[in-house]
């Protein structure tokens, strides 16, 4: 795969046969871009203004464009520690990373063996993988509650992790099964015969291989866990809240400051993370299609 | 400085046997050739005795010392892959430093010696670009010049020069060789194509369906083949059925005699068999001995030698002569078939051995 952020090419290089312009955008190309930027900027931007001017407002009624008066008592609220909002965008933050250094652990040994290995029972691995996108987290959490009650992980941020982990190994293992698959052991081997013992083999060219591959995989685990609301409920057992748990009592109450503002605060890191991914792929790989070029 | 041996190695995948019962010893700075079709074993073989595959049975030996469970990184034999060759995240001079960095030489040696050996490989002034920017005969170079930098004790290379246009494989093929001899590496080099393995190896390693079919010296291989395959491999199928008692072996075409020195064994039932080029046309009359008298099917002439193709009895033979013989399609003309060139092969024309299991 070509890359069209290359850095430009020394003068040596110059001399050399070999310059890429197979991906080099034409004009139409650029405005076709350009114009899919826009539009996706205006189908997340629109609602997220509207998000905004919502929890700026004290009285909103039907017919006005605007608010007719304005206010930031949805944001004291929001800042204040009896809305627990702080401290369930904590606990999201904390556990959306737990389950993610989780998934890694556990994730990328199995999605190394499905994608590079043939072994007995293979295929029956993959579907039980699977499940959880068939068959919804909520089953396999009630079966789970009983369990994790018997061993003291309800109200605790590990048996969250824990529980999160359902839904979102199945998406990380697809996307890094197929980046193993993709890469191949030809590499390693090679390193391997030239004297690196596994683990530099793994520090010098696994890893950075597979690194935007893993980076991808770890943002689509974030955010599953970001937005986990049942699970989190159930072992949580309202103890341990996090952002969904805080905001769902607002999405069907009146107060729509106070929802709209919430909202903003629940979405933001979340766009922060899917911005910071792609820019950070954009640079050296094609893995996220267009996403770093916006 | 490192002898291998191979002793009694097999490896199965499955009910497949890819290699089996193979017995090769490999002097210490000898090059030897692996040749034979795709698929028969050649890979396979060199990642065994790299160790990145373990052996079904038998052994590997590094100078008499089994390294069977020496993991690869320690045993100081370095492999050029026949494909996915560099390191995409690296740039050429990392790649080819990269076995000096495992090794712990410090960066100065480092880079000296990487600048140098890009020389050797002819591609200075490369070396910041990544893997991607380089074309496929680059790419090879590269690879090559990583493994040839570590000066490796044993060098295995799966056909390295594939990609490479035909100027430049001879002179990779010259670079491989002097470098090779120059630090006394022991090398084994795979390839399908047996010029290369002739002009290349000291030894050739002819391997058909997993089994290793003749090992010697490359001359041996046009003048002596062992089976009809290994002759048909090395494009000689001038093949002539007999009867062989004493010296003389009796043909449908008449009698032939053969060097008791040369071909000492074999009697009975015996296939004979004289090179393309040994072949020589003598006119009717003369009193060369060895004679067979042959009907000519084509005659295509190609500048420096005419290829004819005749029939002598029922077999359809392949002869090479000098440019000034010209005979007519259907012409019937006398062939000597010189005694020292005559050599008896056995006949493996139908033998199966993917039904063969080894026990
Ligand atoms: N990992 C494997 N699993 C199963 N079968 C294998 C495996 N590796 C090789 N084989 C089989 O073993 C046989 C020998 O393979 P090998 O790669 O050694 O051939 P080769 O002589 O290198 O051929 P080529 O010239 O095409 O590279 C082939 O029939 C191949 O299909
Ligand atoms: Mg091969």
């Amino acid at each position: 795969m070509t890359v069209d952020t290359k850095e430009p090419a020394g003068p040596a290089a110059e001399s050399q046969e070999y310059v890429d312009v197979t991906e080099r955008p034409t004009v139409t190309a650029k405005w076709v871009r350009r114009l899919a930027v826009a539009s996706i900027a205006v189908a997340v931007g629109l609602p997220m203004l509207s998000l905004v001017v919502w929890s700026f407002a004290f009285r909103w009624n039907f017919p006005n464009l605007l608010p007719s008066e304005w206010g930031t008592q949805a944001w004291a609220y929001v800042a204040d520690d009896s809305s627990r909002v702080v401290e369930g965008l904590w606990n999201s933050t904390k556990v959306a990373v737990l389950v993610t250094l989780l998934a890694i652990i556990v994730g990328l040994p199995a999605s190394r063996a499905l994608g590079q290995h043939e072994f007995k029972g293979k295929s029956a691995v993959e579907w039980v993988l699977m499940m959880p996108i068939i068959v919804p987290a909520l089953v396999a959490t009630m079966g789970i509650h009983q369990i994790f009650i018997r061993l003291r992980l309800t109200e605790t941020l590990f048996g969250v992790a824990l529980v999160h982990l359902i839904p979102a190994i199945p998406y990380f293992v697809l996307v890094m099964a197929s980046v193993f698959a993709n890469y191949g052991t030809a590499l390693e081997e090679t390193a391997r015969t030239l004297g690196a013992n596994k683990f530099r083999v793994f520090r010098y060219v696994t890893f950075p291989a597979i690194s935007s591959g893993l980076l991808v995989a770890s943002m689509f685990t974030f955010l599953i866990s970001w937005g986990q609301y049942v699970t989190t409920l159930l072992i949580g057992g309202g103890t341990f809240v996090t952002l969904p748990l805080v905001l769902f009592p607002f999405l069907s109450g009146a107060n729509h400051a106070t929802a709209a503002a919430i909202s903003l605060v629940f979405v933001a890191p979340a766009i922060i993370v899917l911005v910071f991914t792609s820019r950070q792929l954009g640079r050296e790989s094609s893995v996220m299609g267009g996403f770093g070029r916006i | 400085m490192t002898a291998v041996a191979l002793s009694h190695l097999s490896k199965r995948f499955g009910n497949h046997l890819a290699v089996r019962d193979l017995n090769l010893e490999i002097e210490s700075g000898e090059m030897v050739a692996f040749l034979g079709p795709s698929g028969c074993g050649k890979t396979t073989t060199l990642r065994m005795i790299t160790g990145l595959i373990q052996p079904t049975s038998g052994d590997v030996l590094f100078d008499g010392e089994s390294v069977v469970g020496i993991p690869t990184e320690r045993r100081g034999a370095v492999m050029v892959f026949q494909k996915h060759l560099l390191f995409p995240t690296m740039n050429v001079a990392q790649n080819v430093g990269f076995g000096l960095k495992m090794a712990g030489v410090d960066k100065a040696e480092t880079a000296r010696r990487v600048t140098e050996m890009l020389e050797l490989v002819e591609l200075p002034d490369l070396e910041s670009r990544k893997a991607h920017e380089l074309s496929g005969g680059q790419q090879q170079r590269v690879a090559l010049a990583r493994a040839l930098v570590v000066r490796p004790q044993v060098l295995l290379l799966d056909e390295p020069l594939a990609n490479l246009d035909a100027n430049l494989r001879i002179t990779m093929r010259q670079l491989i060789r002097s470098i090779q001899h120059e630090m006394g590496i022991t090398a084994i080099f795979v390839t399908h194509d047996q010029e290369e393995a002739v002009m290349l190896a000291d030894r050739v390693a002819l391997m058909f369906d997993g089994v290793v079919q003749q090992v010697g010296e490359p001359d041996t291989f046009y003048r002596r083949p062992s089976t009809t395959r290994v002759a048909q491999f090395f494009r000689n199928s001038n093949f002539l059925h007999g009867v062989r008692s004493g010296n003389v072996v009796s043909t449908p075409v008449g009698d032939i005699e053969v060097d008791p020195v040369q071909v000492a064994d074999g009697s009975g039932d015996v296939i004979l068999s004289v090179r393309p080029e040994e072949v020589k046309p003598v006119l009717a009359g003369s009193d060369a001995a060895n004679t067979v008298p042959a009907t000519v099917e084509s005659v295509i002439y190609m500048g420096t030698h005419t290829q004819v193709v005749a029939k002598i009895g029922n077999s359809v033979w392949n002869v090479q002569t000098a440019a000034a013989f010209n005979p007519r399609e259907g012409e019937e003309v006398l062939f000597e078939l010189p005694k020292e060139h005559v050599w008896i092969v056995k006949d493996d024309s139908n033998s199966q051995p993917d039904a063969v299991k080894a026990s």
